[in-house]
Protein backbone atom coordinates (compact mmCIF):
# COMPACT_ATOMS: atom_id res chain seq x y z
CA UNK A 1 0.00 0.00 0.00
CA UNK A 2 1.35 3.28 -0.87
CA UNK A 3 0.77 5.15 2.35
CA UNK A 4 0.38 9.53 1.98
CA UNK A 5 0.68 9.71 5.71
CA UNK A 6 1.90 7.87 8.57
CA UNK A 7 1.38 9.34 12.12
CA UNK A 8 3.03 8.02 14.96
CA UNK A 9 2.02 8.89 18.37
CA UNK A 10 1.74 12.75 17.67
CA UNK A 11 1.46 14.77 20.25
CA UNK A 12 1.53 19.03 20.39
CA UNK A 13 1.05 21.10 23.37
CA UNK A 14 0.42 24.75 23.71
CA UNK A 15 1.82 25.37 27.24
CA UNK A 16 -0.07 22.91 29.80
CA UNK A 17 -2.77 22.34 27.17
CA UNK A 18 -2.78 19.15 25.48
CA UNK A 19 -4.43 19.59 22.07
CA UNK A 20 -3.14 16.39 20.44
CA UNK A 21 -2.10 13.49 22.41
CA UNK A 22 -0.38 10.21 21.19
CA UNK A 23 -2.48 10.17 18.12
CA UNK A 24 -1.59 7.85 15.16
CA UNK A 25 -3.50 7.06 11.91
CA UNK A 26 -2.11 6.79 8.51
CA UNK A 27 -3.77 7.55 4.89
CA UNK A 28 -3.30 5.60 2.34
CA UNK A 29 -2.77 7.07 -1.78
CA UNK A 30 -6.59 7.23 -3.27
CA UNK A 31 -8.67 7.22 0.35
CA UNK A 32 -10.91 10.19 1.67
CA UNK A 33 -9.80 10.40 5.16
CA UNK A 34 -11.89 12.27 7.79
CA UNK A 35 -10.84 13.56 11.08
CA UNK A 36 -14.18 13.90 13.33
CA UNK A 37 -14.13 15.15 16.73
CA UNK A 38 -16.12 18.06 18.93
CA UNK A 39 -14.77 22.00 19.14
CA UNK A 40 -11.62 21.79 20.99
CA UNK A 41 -10.94 17.88 20.51
CA UNK A 42 -7.58 18.42 17.94
CA UNK A 43 -8.77 18.04 14.40
CA UNK A 44 -7.25 21.76 13.40
CA UNK A 45 -4.10 21.38 15.30
CA UNK A 46 -3.61 17.88 14.02
CA UNK A 47 -3.59 18.18 10.35
CA UNK A 48 -1.45 21.45 10.64
CA UNK A 49 0.87 19.56 11.78
CA UNK A 50 0.23 17.73 8.94
CA UNK A 51 1.10 20.66 6.25
CA UNK A 52 3.77 22.22 7.82
CA UNK A 53 2.05 24.49 9.85
CA UNK A 54 2.86 23.66 13.19
CA UNK A 55 5.68 22.33 14.91
CA UNK A 56 5.05 18.37 16.47
CA UNK A 57 6.16 18.40 20.36
CA UNK A 58 7.00 14.72 19.56
CA UNK A 59 5.91 11.93 17.72
CA UNK A 60 6.95 11.19 14.17
CA UNK A 61 4.89 12.40 11.06
CA UNK A 62 5.75 11.31 7.25
CA UNK A 63 4.54 12.71 4.42
CA UNK A 64 4.59 10.80 0.90
CA UNK A 65 7.50 9.17 3.18
CA UNK A 66 9.15 12.23 3.86
CA UNK A 67 9.28 13.65 7.49
CA UNK A 68 7.81 16.98 7.90
CA UNK A 69 9.76 17.94 10.45
CA UNK A 70 13.02 17.69 8.12
CA UNK A 71 11.67 18.43 4.42
CA UNK A 72 8.91 20.77 5.19
CA UNK A 73 9.30 22.72 1.63
CA UNK A 74 9.20 19.48 -0.37
CA UNK A 75 6.23 17.98 1.53
CA UNK A 76 4.26 21.83 1.17
CA UNK A 77 4.97 21.88 -2.04
CA UNK A 78 2.85 18.52 -2.86
CA UNK A 79 -0.28 19.44 -0.90
CA UNK A 80 -2.95 21.64 -1.63
CA UNK A 81 -4.25 23.20 2.15
CA UNK A 82 -7.72 25.11 2.42
CA UNK A 83 -8.09 26.31 5.77
CA UNK A 84 -11.01 26.90 8.47
CA UNK A 85 -10.82 30.51 7.55
CA UNK A 86 -11.06 31.96 3.60
CA UNK A 87 -7.70 33.65 3.99
CA UNK A 88 -7.96 35.20 0.39
CA UNK A 89 -6.17 38.44 -1.01
CA UNK A 90 -9.08 40.76 -0.81
CA UNK A 91 -6.61 43.32 -2.34
CA UNK A 92 -6.36 41.35 -5.66
CA UNK A 93 -9.45 39.58 -8.04
CA UNK A 94 -10.41 36.39 -8.24
CA UNK A 95 -7.48 35.49 -11.12
CA UNK A 96 -4.87 37.48 -9.22
CA UNK A 97 -5.43 35.15 -6.20
CA UNK A 98 -4.63 32.30 -7.87
CA UNK A 99 -1.97 33.71 -10.28
CA UNK A 100 -0.23 34.91 -7.34
CA UNK A 101 -0.73 32.05 -5.22
CA UNK A 102 1.02 30.34 -8.14
CA UNK A 103 4.12 32.21 -8.09
CA UNK A 104 4.79 30.90 -3.71
CA UNK A 105 4.86 27.72 -5.34
CA UNK A 106 6.94 28.75 -8.31
CA UNK A 107 4.86 28.10 -11.31
CA UNK A 108 5.78 30.19 -14.22
CA UNK A 109 3.70 32.69 -15.80
CA UNK A 110 1.84 30.66 -18.83
CA UNK A 111 1.18 27.72 -17.03
CA UNK A 112 -0.06 29.23 -13.84
CA UNK A 113 -2.51 31.12 -16.01
CA UNK A 114 -3.48 28.10 -17.90
CA UNK A 115 -4.36 26.49 -14.83
CA UNK A 116 -6.17 28.82 -12.98
CA UNK A 117 -8.58 29.48 -15.97
CA UNK A 118 -9.11 25.54 -16.03
CA UNK A 119 -9.76 26.06 -12.29
CA UNK A 120 -12.05 28.65 -11.90
CA UNK A 121 -13.86 26.81 -15.20
CA UNK A 122 -14.25 23.36 -12.72
CA UNK A 123 -15.16 25.65 -9.39
CA UNK A 124 -17.78 27.22 -12.30
CA UNK A 125 -16.05 30.91 -11.39
CA UNK A 126 -15.26 31.62 -14.74
CA UNK A 127 -17.71 34.48 -14.66
CA UNK A 128 -15.88 36.46 -11.63
CA UNK A 129 -12.35 36.56 -12.74
CA UNK A 130 -12.21 40.23 -12.44
CA UNK A 131 -14.62 40.53 -8.89
CA UNK A 132 -12.82 41.66 -5.96
CA UNK A 133 -13.53 39.10 -3.51
CA UNK A 134 -14.85 41.24 -0.65
CA UNK A 135 -17.83 41.04 -3.29
CA UNK A 136 -17.86 36.82 -3.09
CA UNK A 137 -20.57 35.16 -1.36
CA UNK A 138 -19.66 32.36 1.11
CA UNK A 139 -20.17 29.44 -1.01
CA UNK A 140 -18.19 31.31 -3.63
CA UNK A 141 -15.14 32.11 -1.34
CA UNK A 142 -15.02 28.38 -0.44
CA UNK A 143 -14.98 27.45 -3.75
CA UNK A 144 -11.91 30.02 -4.86
CA UNK A 145 -10.32 28.61 -2.06
CA UNK A 146 -10.45 24.83 -3.27
CA UNK A 147 -9.03 26.40 -6.68
CA UNK A 148 -5.90 28.19 -5.12
CA UNK A 149 -5.40 25.07 -3.10
CA UNK A 150 -5.01 22.80 -6.21
CA UNK A 151 -2.54 25.41 -8.28
CA UNK A 152 0.04 23.39 -7.46
CA UNK A 153 -1.45 20.01 -9.11
CA UNK A 154 -0.98 18.78 -4.92
CA UNK A 155 -0.99 15.04 -4.63
CA UNK A 156 -2.50 15.65 -1.27
CA UNK A 157 -6.08 18.31 -0.17
CA UNK A 158 -6.06 18.61 3.19
CA UNK A 159 -9.45 20.53 4.00
CA UNK A 160 -10.20 21.92 7.77
CA UNK A 161 -13.96 22.31 7.90
CA UNK A 162 -14.90 22.92 4.16
CA UNK A 163 -18.25 23.48 4.28
CA UNK A 164 -18.91 24.96 8.02
CA UNK A 165 -20.87 28.18 7.59
CA UNK A 166 -22.55 27.35 3.62
CA UNK A 167 -25.93 27.34 2.81
CA UNK A 168 -27.22 24.19 1.91
CA UNK A 169 -26.45 24.12 -2.08
CA UNK A 170 -23.51 25.20 -1.46
CA UNK A 171 -22.59 22.71 1.05
CA UNK A 172 -23.92 20.30 -1.63
CA UNK A 173 -22.07 21.72 -4.25
CA UNK A 174 -18.74 22.19 -2.48
CA UNK A 175 -19.40 18.02 -1.74
CA UNK A 176 -19.68 17.21 -5.50
CA UNK A 177 -16.44 18.95 -6.36
CA UNK A 178 -14.65 16.94 -3.77
CA UNK A 179 -16.22 13.74 -4.89
CA UNK A 180 -15.24 14.72 -8.22
CA UNK A 181 -11.17 15.04 -7.17
CA UNK A 182 -11.73 11.46 -5.09
CA UNK A 183 -12.92 10.25 -8.12
CA UNK A 184 -9.87 11.44 -10.73
CA UNK A 185 -7.58 9.96 -7.55
CA UNK A 186 -6.45 12.88 -5.49
CA UNK A 187 -6.39 12.01 -1.26
CA UNK A 188 -8.11 13.70 0.71
CA UNK A 189 -7.83 14.48 4.37
CA UNK A 190 -10.78 16.76 5.81
CA UNK A 191 -12.07 17.48 9.47
CA UNK A 192 -15.61 18.20 9.90
CA UNK A 193 -18.53 18.02 12.43
CA UNK A 194 -20.74 17.77 10.30
CA UNK A 195 -21.80 14.03 9.99
CA UNK A 196 -23.54 13.76 6.72
CA UNK A 197 -20.35 15.15 5.42
CA UNK A 198 -18.26 12.43 6.75
CA UNK A 199 -20.68 9.71 5.84
CA UNK A 200 -21.01 10.75 2.30
CA UNK A 201 -17.13 11.72 1.44
CA UNK A 202 -15.06 9.75 4.11
CA UNK A 203 -13.34 6.29 3.14
CA UNK A 204 -12.01 5.91 6.18
CA UNK A 205 -12.49 8.54 9.35
CA UNK A 206 -10.99 8.99 13.00
CA UNK A 207 -13.13 10.06 15.86
CA UNK A 208 -11.32 12.25 18.42
CA UNK A 209 -11.95 14.00 21.50
CA UNK A 210 -9.64 15.82 23.98
CA UNK A 211 -6.69 15.06 21.51
CA UNK A 212 -6.93 11.22 21.89
CA UNK A 213 -8.20 8.62 19.33
CA UNK A 214 -11.55 7.38 20.28
CA UNK A 215 -12.33 4.95 17.16
CA UNK A 216 -11.21 4.40 13.64
CA UNK A 217 -12.83 2.57 10.91
CA UNK A 218 -15.26 2.99 7.76
CA UNK A 219 -18.56 5.16 8.67
CA UNK A 220 -21.27 2.68 7.87
CA UNK A 221 -18.77 -0.13 9.94
CA UNK A 222 -18.45 2.14 12.85
CA UNK A 223 -22.37 2.18 12.95
CA UNK A 224 -22.76 -0.84 13.13
CA UNK A 225 -20.08 -1.44 15.38
CA UNK A 226 -21.31 1.42 18.12
CA UNK A 227 -25.32 1.70 17.59
CA UNK A 228 -26.29 -1.16 15.83
CA UNK A 229 -28.82 -0.74 12.06
CA UNK A 230 -31.38 0.85 13.50
CA UNK A 231 -32.40 3.46 16.15
CA UNK A 232 -35.67 4.08 17.87
CA UNK A 233 -36.26 7.21 19.07
CA UNK A 234 -38.55 8.18 21.50
CA UNK A 235 -40.08 11.42 23.03
CA UNK A 236 -41.82 12.52 26.22
CA UNK A 237 -41.49 8.86 27.16
CA UNK A 238 -44.01 7.24 29.61
CA UNK A 239 -42.22 6.34 33.25
CA UNK A 240 -41.05 2.97 33.66
CA UNK A 241 -39.59 2.61 29.63
CA UNK A 242 -35.93 2.95 31.07
CA UNK A 243 -36.74 0.53 33.80
CA UNK A 244 -38.18 -1.67 30.70
CA UNK A 245 -35.21 -1.12 28.91
CA UNK A 246 -32.57 -1.91 31.88
CA UNK A 247 -34.26 -5.38 32.47
CA UNK A 248 -33.91 -6.09 28.94
CA UNK A 249 -30.83 -4.52 28.99
CA UNK A 250 -31.08 -2.99 25.48
CA UNK A 251 -28.69 -0.10 25.35
CA UNK A 252 -30.27 3.15 25.42
CA UNK A 253 -29.48 6.91 25.78
CA UNK A 254 -31.45 9.74 27.44
CA UNK A 255 -31.38 13.09 26.02
CA UNK A 256 -33.27 15.66 27.22
CA UNK A 257 -37.52 14.75 26.94
CA UNK A 258 -36.37 11.99 24.29
CA UNK A 259 -34.80 8.68 24.71
CA UNK A 260 -33.31 6.69 22.16
CA UNK A 261 -32.56 3.06 21.94
CA UNK A 262 -30.44 1.27 19.84
CA UNK A 263 -32.07 -2.04 18.48
CA UNK A 264 -30.86 -4.47 16.14
CA UNK A 265 -33.53 -5.57 14.56
CA UNK A 266 -35.96 -5.24 16.78
CA UNK A 267 -39.77 -4.73 15.46
CA UNK A 268 -41.21 -6.81 18.22
CA UNK A 269 -39.26 -4.10 20.32
CA UNK A 270 -40.46 -1.46 18.55
CA UNK A 271 -44.24 -2.35 18.73
CA UNK A 272 -43.72 -3.04 22.49
CA UNK A 273 -42.39 0.23 23.19
CA UNK A 274 -44.82 2.54 21.05
CA UNK A 275 -47.79 0.29 22.79
CA UNK A 276 -46.66 1.04 26.43
CA UNK A 277 -44.40 3.84 26.61
CA UNK A 278 -45.05 6.56 24.20
CA UNK A 279 -46.65 9.56 24.67
CA UNK A 280 -45.06 11.37 22.21
CA UNK A 281 -44.11 10.77 19.11
CA UNK A 282 -42.12 7.55 18.63
CA UNK A 283 -39.58 7.06 15.57
CA UNK A 284 -37.89 3.93 14.38
CA UNK A 285 -34.86 5.11 11.82
CA UNK A 286 -31.60 4.12 10.22
CA UNK A 287 -28.34 4.24 12.96
CA UNK A 288 -26.49 7.59 11.58
CA UNK A 289 -23.13 8.21 12.13
CA UNK A 290 -24.11 11.24 14.02
CA UNK A 291 -25.86 8.26 16.95
CA UNK A 292 -22.06 7.23 16.93
CA UNK A 293 -20.61 10.24 17.15
CA UNK A 294 -23.09 11.30 20.29
CA UNK A 295 -22.86 8.44 21.90
CA UNK A 296 -18.85 8.59 21.63
CA UNK A 297 -17.94 11.89 22.87
CA UNK A 298 -21.53 12.74 24.98
CA UNK A 299 -24.07 14.67 25.06
CA UNK A 300 -23.18 17.78 26.86
CA UNK A 301 -21.88 21.33 25.31
CA UNK A 302 -18.83 21.72 23.89
CA UNK A 303 -16.63 25.08 24.82
CA UNK B 1 21.50 32.00 12.90
CA UNK B 2 19.06 29.91 10.98
CA UNK B 3 18.71 32.31 8.50
CA UNK B 4 19.79 29.69 6.04
CA UNK B 5 18.31 27.36 4.60
CA UNK B 6 15.06 28.97 5.41
CA UNK B 7 15.84 31.93 3.94
CA UNK B 8 15.97 31.18 0.09
CA UNK B 9 15.47 33.46 -2.92
CA UNK B 10 11.59 32.63 -3.03
CA UNK B 11 10.83 35.82 -0.68
CA UNK B 12 10.72 37.87 -3.56
CA UNK B 13 7.02 36.27 -4.03
CA UNK B 14 6.45 37.83 -1.10
CA UNK B 15 7.84 40.76 -2.35
CA UNK B 16 6.17 40.73 -5.60
CA UNK B 17 2.53 39.54 -4.56
CA UNK B 18 2.63 43.25 -2.48
CA UNK B 19 3.78 44.75 -5.71
CA UNK B 20 0.73 43.39 -7.32
CA UNK B 21 -1.51 44.67 -4.81
CA UNK B 22 -0.04 47.95 -5.00
CA UNK B 23 -0.09 48.16 -8.81
CA UNK B 24 -3.94 47.74 -8.55
CA UNK B 25 -4.41 51.10 -6.40
CA UNK B 26 -1.22 53.51 -7.33
CA UNK B 27 -2.92 55.94 -8.68
CA UNK B 28 -4.14 56.97 -5.13
CA UNK B 29 -0.41 55.81 -3.21
CA UNK B 30 0.99 58.12 -5.53
CA UNK B 31 -0.70 61.20 -4.40
CA UNK B 32 1.40 61.38 -0.42
CA UNK B 33 4.58 61.77 -1.68
CA UNK B 34 3.87 64.09 -4.34
CA UNK B 35 2.09 66.26 -2.09
CA UNK B 36 3.35 66.24 0.63
CA UNK B 37 6.50 67.81 -0.10
CA UNK B 38 4.73 70.47 -1.34
CA UNK B 39 2.68 71.32 1.66
CA UNK B 40 5.72 71.27 3.22
CA UNK B 41 7.75 73.29 0.99
CA UNK B 42 5.29 75.92 0.76
CA UNK B 43 4.45 76.15 4.71
CA UNK B 44 8.41 76.33 5.36
CA UNK B 45 9.12 78.18 2.27
CA UNK B 46 7.26 80.56 1.67
CA UNK B 47 5.41 81.11 5.25
CA UNK B 48 8.09 80.18 7.68
CA UNK B 49 11.83 81.19 5.91
CA UNK B 50 10.70 84.85 6.35
CA UNK B 51 11.05 84.82 9.91
CA UNK B 52 13.99 82.75 9.76
CA UNK B 53 16.52 83.39 7.23
CA UNK B 54 18.87 81.45 7.05
CA UNK B 55 21.05 78.62 8.76
CA UNK B 56 23.70 77.48 9.52
CA UNK B 57 24.58 73.97 8.81
CA UNK B 58 28.03 72.47 9.56
CA UNK B 59 29.96 76.00 9.09
CA UNK B 60 28.06 77.21 6.05
CA UNK B 61 25.10 79.51 5.91
CA UNK B 62 22.07 77.73 3.78
CA UNK B 63 18.46 79.01 3.13
CA UNK B 64 16.12 77.73 5.67
CA UNK B 65 13.96 75.74 2.41
CA UNK B 66 17.62 74.22 1.46
CA UNK B 67 17.94 73.19 4.70
CA UNK B 68 14.82 71.37 4.92
CA UNK B 69 14.58 69.72 2.20
CA UNK B 70 16.39 66.76 2.55
CA UNK B 71 15.11 66.52 5.96
CA UNK B 72 11.78 66.21 4.67
CA UNK B 73 12.98 63.15 2.01
CA UNK B 74 15.24 61.11 5.23
CA UNK B 75 11.45 61.45 7.02
CA UNK B 76 9.63 59.68 4.38
CA UNK B 77 12.29 57.38 3.69
CA UNK B 78 11.27 56.53 7.64
CA UNK B 79 7.33 56.77 7.70
CA UNK B 80 6.91 54.77 4.46
CA UNK B 81 9.12 51.50 5.30
CA UNK B 82 7.95 51.87 8.97
CA UNK B 83 4.15 52.61 8.69
CA UNK B 84 4.24 49.96 5.48
CA UNK B 85 5.79 47.34 7.94
CA UNK B 86 3.62 48.31 11.10
CA UNK B 87 -0.12 48.75 10.47
CA UNK B 88 0.01 47.41 6.59
CA UNK B 89 1.95 44.25 7.52
CA UNK B 90 -0.67 43.78 10.93
CA UNK B 91 -3.38 44.19 8.75
CA UNK B 92 -2.04 41.48 6.13
CA UNK B 93 -1.15 39.03 9.15
CA UNK B 94 -3.91 39.80 11.61
CA UNK B 95 -7.08 40.79 9.46
CA UNK B 96 -6.38 39.25 6.18
CA UNK B 97 -4.40 36.59 7.21
CA UNK B 98 -2.04 36.31 3.70
CA UNK B 99 0.61 35.27 5.72
CA UNK B 100 -1.18 31.96 7.39
CA UNK B 101 -2.01 31.36 3.66
CA UNK B 102 1.34 31.32 2.47
CA UNK B 103 2.59 29.51 5.24
CA UNK B 104 0.48 26.58 3.41
CA UNK B 105 3.15 26.51 1.01
CA UNK B 106 6.56 26.55 0.38
CA UNK B 107 7.25 29.61 1.63
CA UNK B 108 8.78 30.12 4.76
CA UNK B 109 8.35 32.67 7.80
CA UNK B 110 11.45 34.02 7.28
CA UNK B 111 10.91 34.58 3.77
CA UNK B 112 7.34 36.03 4.00
CA UNK B 113 9.36 38.06 6.69
CA UNK B 114 11.47 39.06 4.29
CA UNK B 115 9.65 39.79 1.57
CA UNK B 116 7.42 42.42 3.33
CA UNK B 117 10.88 44.53 4.39
CA UNK B 118 11.90 44.45 1.12
CA UNK B 119 8.37 45.72 0.63
CA UNK B 120 8.78 48.47 3.05
CA UNK B 121 12.10 49.62 1.65
CA UNK B 122 11.16 49.23 -1.62
CA UNK B 123 7.98 52.12 -0.61
CA UNK B 124 10.30 53.98 0.74
CA UNK B 125 12.14 53.92 -2.40
CA UNK B 126 8.93 54.69 -4.48
CA UNK B 127 8.34 57.39 -2.48
CA UNK B 128 12.06 59.03 -2.11
CA UNK B 129 12.01 58.77 -6.20
CA UNK B 130 8.54 61.08 -6.25
CA UNK B 131 9.68 63.56 -3.98
CA UNK B 132 12.92 63.96 -5.52
CA UNK B 133 10.96 64.81 -8.20
CA UNK B 134 9.34 67.73 -7.08
CA UNK B 135 11.96 68.91 -4.44
CA UNK B 136 14.48 68.93 -7.82
CA UNK B 137 11.41 71.06 -9.71
CA UNK B 138 12.20 73.48 -7.20
CA UNK B 139 16.92 73.47 -8.23
CA UNK B 140 17.46 72.17 -4.68
CA UNK B 141 19.11 68.68 -5.02
CA UNK B 142 22.56 68.86 -6.98
CA UNK B 143 23.02 65.79 -9.33
CA UNK B 144 25.02 63.31 -10.19
CA UNK B 145 25.12 63.15 -6.20
CA UNK B 146 21.91 63.55 -5.28
CA UNK B 147 20.91 59.53 -7.11
CA UNK B 148 22.39 58.59 -4.05
CA UNK B 149 19.28 59.02 -2.30
CA UNK B 150 17.70 56.16 -4.11
CA UNK B 151 20.23 53.58 -2.69
CA UNK B 152 20.22 55.70 0.86
CA UNK B 153 16.43 54.86 0.39
CA UNK B 154 16.51 51.50 0.23
CA UNK B 155 19.13 51.29 3.23
CA UNK B 156 17.14 53.23 5.19
CA UNK B 157 14.09 51.27 4.43
CA UNK B 158 15.22 48.37 5.72
CA UNK B 159 16.79 49.88 8.74
CA UNK B 160 13.11 51.32 9.82
CA UNK B 161 10.92 48.72 8.12
CA UNK B 162 12.94 45.76 10.44
CA UNK B 163 11.92 48.24 13.42
CA UNK B 164 8.46 48.35 12.72
CA UNK B 165 8.02 45.01 11.91
CA UNK B 166 9.83 44.04 15.52
CA UNK B 167 6.55 46.18 16.66
CA UNK B 168 4.57 44.05 14.59
CA UNK B 169 5.56 41.22 16.24
CA UNK B 170 5.04 42.12 19.50
CA UNK B 171 1.86 43.97 19.37
CA UNK B 172 -1.32 42.62 20.90
CA UNK B 173 -3.53 44.85 18.60
CA UNK B 174 -3.16 47.50 15.95
CA UNK B 175 -4.27 50.42 18.14
CA UNK B 176 -1.11 49.70 20.06
CA UNK B 177 0.84 51.04 17.36
CA UNK B 178 0.15 54.51 18.90
CA UNK B 179 3.07 53.74 21.44
CA UNK B 180 6.52 53.56 19.41
CA UNK B 181 4.58 56.24 17.19
CA UNK B 182 4.37 58.08 20.25
CA UNK B 183 8.23 57.53 21.52
CA UNK B 184 9.95 56.67 18.69
CA UNK B 185 8.71 58.09 15.33
CA UNK B 186 7.22 61.64 16.59
CA UNK B 187 10.27 62.42 18.89
CA UNK B 188 12.68 61.59 15.98
CA UNK B 189 10.29 63.63 13.66
CA UNK B 190 10.82 66.94 15.78
CA UNK B 191 14.77 66.46 17.05
CA UNK B 192 16.76 64.40 14.82
CA UNK B 193 18.02 67.99 12.94
CA UNK B 194 15.24 67.50 10.45
CA UNK B 195 13.77 71.62 10.85
CA UNK B 196 16.37 72.80 12.66
CA UNK B 197 20.07 72.23 13.57
CA UNK B 198 20.83 69.58 16.47
CA UNK B 199 23.71 72.64 17.73
CA UNK B 200 20.74 74.46 18.65
CA UNK B 201 20.38 71.84 21.74
CA UNK B 202 21.45 71.47 25.02
CA UNK B 203 24.41 69.16 24.62
CA UNK B 204 22.61 65.84 26.64
CA UNK B 205 20.24 66.42 23.76
CA UNK B 206 22.62 66.94 21.21
CA UNK B 207 24.20 63.70 22.16
CA UNK B 208 21.11 61.54 22.35
CA UNK B 209 19.83 63.06 19.42
CA UNK B 210 23.19 61.91 17.62
CA UNK B 211 22.33 58.29 18.29
CA UNK B 212 19.41 58.47 16.65
CA UNK B 213 18.60 56.58 13.39
CA UNK B 214 16.38 59.43 12.10
CA UNK B 215 19.94 61.62 12.31
CA UNK B 216 22.01 59.90 10.37
CA UNK B 217 20.25 59.43 7.95
CA UNK B 218 18.81 63.17 7.53
CA UNK B 219 22.65 63.95 7.84
CA UNK B 220 23.23 61.16 4.93
CA UNK B 221 20.24 63.15 2.80
CA UNK B 222 21.92 67.03 3.55
CA UNK B 223 25.24 65.37 2.10
CA UNK B 224 23.79 63.58 -0.84
CA UNK B 225 21.61 66.64 -1.69
CA UNK B 226 23.72 68.85 -1.26
CA UNK B 227 26.33 67.03 -3.26
CA UNK B 228 28.96 67.22 0.04
CA UNK B 229 30.93 63.69 0.46
CA UNK B 230 32.73 63.42 3.04
CA UNK B 231 33.70 61.43 5.91
CA UNK B 232 30.88 61.82 8.07
CA UNK B 233 28.62 59.74 5.09
CA UNK B 234 31.31 56.93 6.21
CA UNK B 235 30.20 56.97 9.46
CA UNK B 236 26.56 57.94 8.85
CA UNK B 237 26.36 55.12 6.57
CA UNK B 238 28.17 52.65 8.78
CA UNK B 239 25.53 53.40 11.94
CA UNK B 240 22.62 52.70 9.19
CA UNK B 241 23.53 49.47 7.82
CA UNK B 242 24.91 48.33 11.27
CA UNK B 243 21.01 49.46 12.84
CA UNK B 244 19.43 47.30 9.80
CA UNK B 245 21.50 44.15 10.36
CA UNK B 246 20.67 44.23 13.92
CA UNK B 247 17.01 44.75 13.64
CA UNK B 248 16.42 42.53 10.42
CA UNK B 249 17.54 39.38 11.98
CA UNK B 250 15.76 40.32 15.07
CA UNK B 251 12.15 41.01 12.67
CA UNK B 252 12.14 37.26 11.18
CA UNK B 253 13.17 36.10 15.27
CA UNK B 254 10.52 37.64 16.57
CA UNK B 255 8.01 37.87 14.15
CA UNK B 256 8.83 33.60 14.13
CA UNK B 257 7.99 33.26 17.31
CA UNK B 258 4.65 34.85 17.11
CA UNK B 259 3.60 33.33 13.81
CA UNK B 260 4.51 29.37 14.73
CA UNK B 261 2.43 28.32 16.91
Amino acid sequence: MNEVIQAEALRKTFGKLVAVDDLSFSIVSGECFGILGPNGAGKTSTIRMVYGFSPLTAGRLAVFGLDVTKHPRAVKARIGVCQQENNLDPELTVLRNLLVFARYFNIPVPEAERRSRKLLAFMALQHREESRVPDLSGGLLRRLVMARALINRPELLILDEPTTGLDPQSRHQVWEKLEELRAGGLSILLTTHNMDEASRLCDRLIIMDGGRLLVEGKPAELVLRHVGRHVLEVSDPADGLAEFLAQRSVAYERFGHRIIISIGDGSDLYREISERFRSGGCTMRMATLEDVFLRLTGRELRE
Amino acid sequence: MRIYPPLSGRFLRVWQRNLTAYRQSWKVSFIPPLLEPLFYLLAFGAGLSGLIGNVRYQGEEISYVRFIAPALIAITVMNSAFFENTYASFVRMYYYKTFDAMMATPLTVEEIIAGEILWGATKSVIATTIMMGVISGFGLIRYPEGLLLIPLAFLGGLAFGSAGMICTAVTPNIELFNLPVFLFITPMFLFSGTFFPIENLPLWAQKTASLLPLTNLVDLSRAFTNGRIDILVFTGFCYLAAFASVSFPLAIGTMRRRLIK
